[in-house]
């Protein structure tokens, strides 16, 4: 039978192309591979191969004809003892089913309920019930407790990173683990961070649930690439089959005159990314709960710690099995005058920040976000519709900050409640400075929260 | 170890031989009838055709036991059915259907299997040797025995995670198979234009990592080597790298005009050395297989690669709410 040979497409976005030239001619036997024709479109002259034998049996569209569109028949391919006729060829389908769908749905567009009605729905249940026995920790013993419970309670739970058996951390955080758990299950890396991470994320999908630990969040942009490409993208990419269920932790942000390189918040890089959890927590009981949680995860989590609280006490709860639930805001201190919203070290700024406002009558509600995604915006809205004033905190850079997203999402979600513009308060737009004044200058300071929820509430 | 000759001498059975013979004429026919659907507009994107390297996938698929695992680069589709997936799935997910392995969310790049051990499908170059010699480093903690195939290009060779893995792999001797699949060009970079060590298996040695360059357009020889890597790694002996020597026929990806080659060359290897024709050739001159068998094969194989295309083109598209489902486990 008679197939028609169409223009084909050359490239991703080809839709017509010169037919420069013809290397076969009418008569002539072609088998496949040969090369029939030389294209051109408009980044190169390509060559075009045969798919199926057959003899020549028409030229339709002669060489140097330009504008030729994709699909358009340009020779007719007879099998043997075939010859031509025009009306008894058939097409191959290119026909509908090639055509792309239409634009992808859009999100689910709830209609910006700029001026909700009602509140949104949130958890308030307290994370631990009243009466629970609480010991002083601090979040480096917190943390260390998190993985040796779950690494107690899951054989294929391990931890691996520089300097986390041996050493016992380079921040002492996986003190005692390798006494525990034996090489095995604690290994010390080379210094090679795109590579553990890689190896990390292949036992994921080996069946493993690794922690691996960056001795900072600095080096892991050596590994980011695996973070995201490899982690974070592979259950979507494998329509669900396979994913890599691991815990990325370590020191974020900055620690104390380590300069630029040393000093940088990842909480909105990483948030930005569909497929990776996020948890920023400040206090040892949302570190050791959330860790937990993290680990138990069946997704790669993000967890970024901070080195200047790692040393800080905090009371946590002593419960056999503590877990704290991604996605939900805890509300440190409650308030009707202003809103302020942080997470990780921003909190002690926020809760200074609010201490002090205390003294001068301003009384501000503030939220430990806890987990950056998913991000528990309905306890930010809620509060919001009460006090109708939003202060943001963080120590990341200001363009594209956390806050600025929060400020996007409640601005859509609840404008009408805001009566006064939301403020982003952030480290300010610079890399990190060594000079002892300098460094101080660049974080964000108490005294710019406070200053900001003055403005806010017009004082 | 030095090269070593074929195995054309060895005692290979008609049923081996046909076998390969199916095995890579499947891959060449599917991959041509990709290129056709290409074409046609009905495979969109990047699409990088596996033509000529056949005997690579095939030689080493015949090395392996149930169980083992294999991960790849962006050229995957030999890979994915010399390990068996199933054509038709392969295909719908090249016209980004709903029959396709990742629902067509995945694309010719971005294939996997649980069910067969295969890894994808990845899309940066070299990213996979780190992710195979993970998936083999948890092989070595569950204690099951399994050895994993990792594949990369002469490109990916040069990326500097190959050998931070390198170290990782010989100093915690992770059952892992490194094959770089040497097929000359780095897109459009030969080899020598891109390192003045062209010996790619033998930087190995610098990690203490056993290997050997093998002839890649010979499936016998292939399988052969596969073996004894294998054998290496199920012995506990850590990782092993083969570099195997092929040629893809076609451009890097398909909008590639291959101006960085003659088409002598291309030519020359299709005549000379094409891996296909050298198991055909030792079919007919061994008296295993006749001319009217091996049509029949080829049948046979144009009938499952045209079974193919056809539900390639039939799946439906992906429901639109697929696009927010597989972001979270």
């Amino acid at each position: 039978m008679a197939t028609e040979i169409l223009m084909p497409a050359l490239s991703p976005t080809m839709e017509e192309g010169t037919l420069a030239k013809w290397l076969v001619k009418e008569g002539d036997t072609v088998s496949s591979g040969d090369i029939l024709a030389e294209i051109e479109t408009d980044k190169a002259t390509m060559e075009f191969e045969a798919v199926d034998e057959g003899i020549i049996g028409k030229i339709l569209i002669d060489e140097g004809s330009e504008g030729v569109k994709v699909n358009t028949p340009i020779a007719v391919l007879l099998e043997e003892g075939e010859s031509y006729d025009a009306s008894a060829v058939s097409v191959p389908a290119a026909s509908e089913e090639a055509a792309p769908a239409g634009a992808p749905a859009a999100p689910a567009a709830a209609a910006a309920a700029a001026a909700p009605e009602t509140a949104p729905e949130v958890d308030e249940s307290p994370d631990y019930p009243e009466g629970t026995e609480l010991v002083t920790q601090t979040v480096r013993e917190a943390l260390r407790d998190a993985m040796a419970e779950e690494m107690r309670g899951d054989q294929n739970v391990f931890v691996m990173g520089e300097e986390v058996a041996e050493y016992e951390g380079a921040y002492k955080i996986t003190q005692g683990l390798l006494d525990e758990f034996g090489a095995k299950r604690v290994i010390d890396t080379p210094i090679t961070e795109h590579g553990f991470a890689g190896i990390a994320t292949g036992a994921a999908f080996g069946g493993l649930r690794p922690i691996v630990e960056f001795m900072t969040f600095n080096f892991a942009m050596q590994a980011i690439d695996h973070i995201i490409n490899s982690a974070a993208k592979t259950l979507y990419m494998s329509g669900g089959q396979m994913g890599a269920p691991m815990v990325f932790r370590g020191p974020n942000g900055a620690a104390a005159r380590v300069g630029a390189q040393h000093s940088q918040d990842y909480a909105a890089w990483y948030m930005q990314i569909p497929g990776l959890k996020v948890a920023m927590p400040y206090s040892a009981a949302d570190a050791k709960g959330l860790l937990k949680s993290a680990i138990r995860d069946n997704n790669p989590v993000i967890f970024l710690e901070n080195e200047i609280l790692y040393g800080k006490s905090f009371e946590v709860p002593k419960l056999d099995d503590y877990t704290v639930p991604f996605g939900k805001a805890k509300i440190w201190r409650k308030g009707d005058d202003v809103t302020i919203v942080s997470f990780g070290i921003g909190m002690t700024y926020a809760l200074d920040a609010a201490e002090k406002l205390a003294a001068d009558g301003i009384n501000a509600e503030v939220i430990d976000l806890r987990t950056l995604r998913p991000m528990d915006l309905p306890t930010v809205i809620k509060s919001v519709m009460k006090t109708n004033r939003l202060v943001t905190v963080e120590e990341g850079w200001p363009q594209g900050s956390v806050g600025s997203y929060i400020a996007s999402e409640v601005m859509q979600q609840a404008f009408d409640y805001l009566d006064a513009p939301v403020i982003t308060c952030t480290g300010k737009d610079v890399p990190m400075p060594y000079a002892a004044n300098l460094e101080k200058h660049a974080l964000i300071t108490t005294d710019e929260v406070i200053e900001a929820v003055k403005q806010v509430t017009y004082r | 170890m030095a090269v070593r000759k074929s195995a054309q001498k060895s005692n290979i059975s008609a049923e081996e031989l046909t076998k390969y013979y199916r095995e890579m004429l499947l891959i060449r026919r599917f991959e041509e009838k990709a290129g056709q659907l290409y074409g046609m507009g009905l495979i969109g994107g990047f699409c990088h055709l596996y033509i000529g390297q056949e005997a690579v996938v095939v030689g080493l698929e015949a090395a392996a036991e149930e169980g083992d695992k294999r991960v790849t680069s962006y050229r995957d589709h030999g890979h994915m059915l010399a390990c068996g997936m199933d054509p038709d799935g392969v295909m719908a997910e090249l016209t980004g259907r709903e029959g396709g392995y990742s629902k067509g969310k995945g694309g010719s790049m971005h294939m996997f299997s649980k069910e067969k051990h295969f890894y994808g499908g990845h899309g940066i170059v070299g990213a996979q040797v780190p992710l195979g010699a993970g998936l083999a480093f948890a092989d070595k903690y569950l204690e099951n025995g399994r050895v994993t195939f990792t594949y990369f290009g002469d490109g990916a060779a040069n990326q500097g995670q190959v050998y931070e893995t390198y170290n990782m792999a010989q100093l915690w001797d992770l059952p892992v198979v490194f094959v770089i699949e040497n097929n000359q060009y780095a897109m459009g970079t030969s080899v020598k234009r891109s390192t003045k060590s062209p010996a790619l298996w033998k930087r190995g040695e610098a990690y203490g990592i056993a290997g050997e360059e093998v002839d890649g357009m010979n499936v016998l020889a292939v399988k052969e080597a596969g073996e004894r890597a294998v054998a290496h790694c199920r012995a506990g002996k850590g990782p092993y790298i083969l570099e195997v020597k092929t040629y893809r026929y076609r451009g890097h990806s398909m909008s590639d005009p291959a101006k960085y080659r003659t088409r002598e060359e291309v030519q020359k290897m299709r005549e000379e050395r094409d891996p296909i024709e050298q198991i055909r050739e030792m079919l007919l001159t061994g008296k295993h297989a006749t001319e009217e068998d091996l049509k029949a094969i080829d049948k046979d194989i144009k009938d499952i690669v045209n079974k193919s295309a056809e539900f390639a083109k039939t799946s439906p598209e992906p429901a639109l709410d697929e696009l927010w489902t597989d972001i979270y486990a």
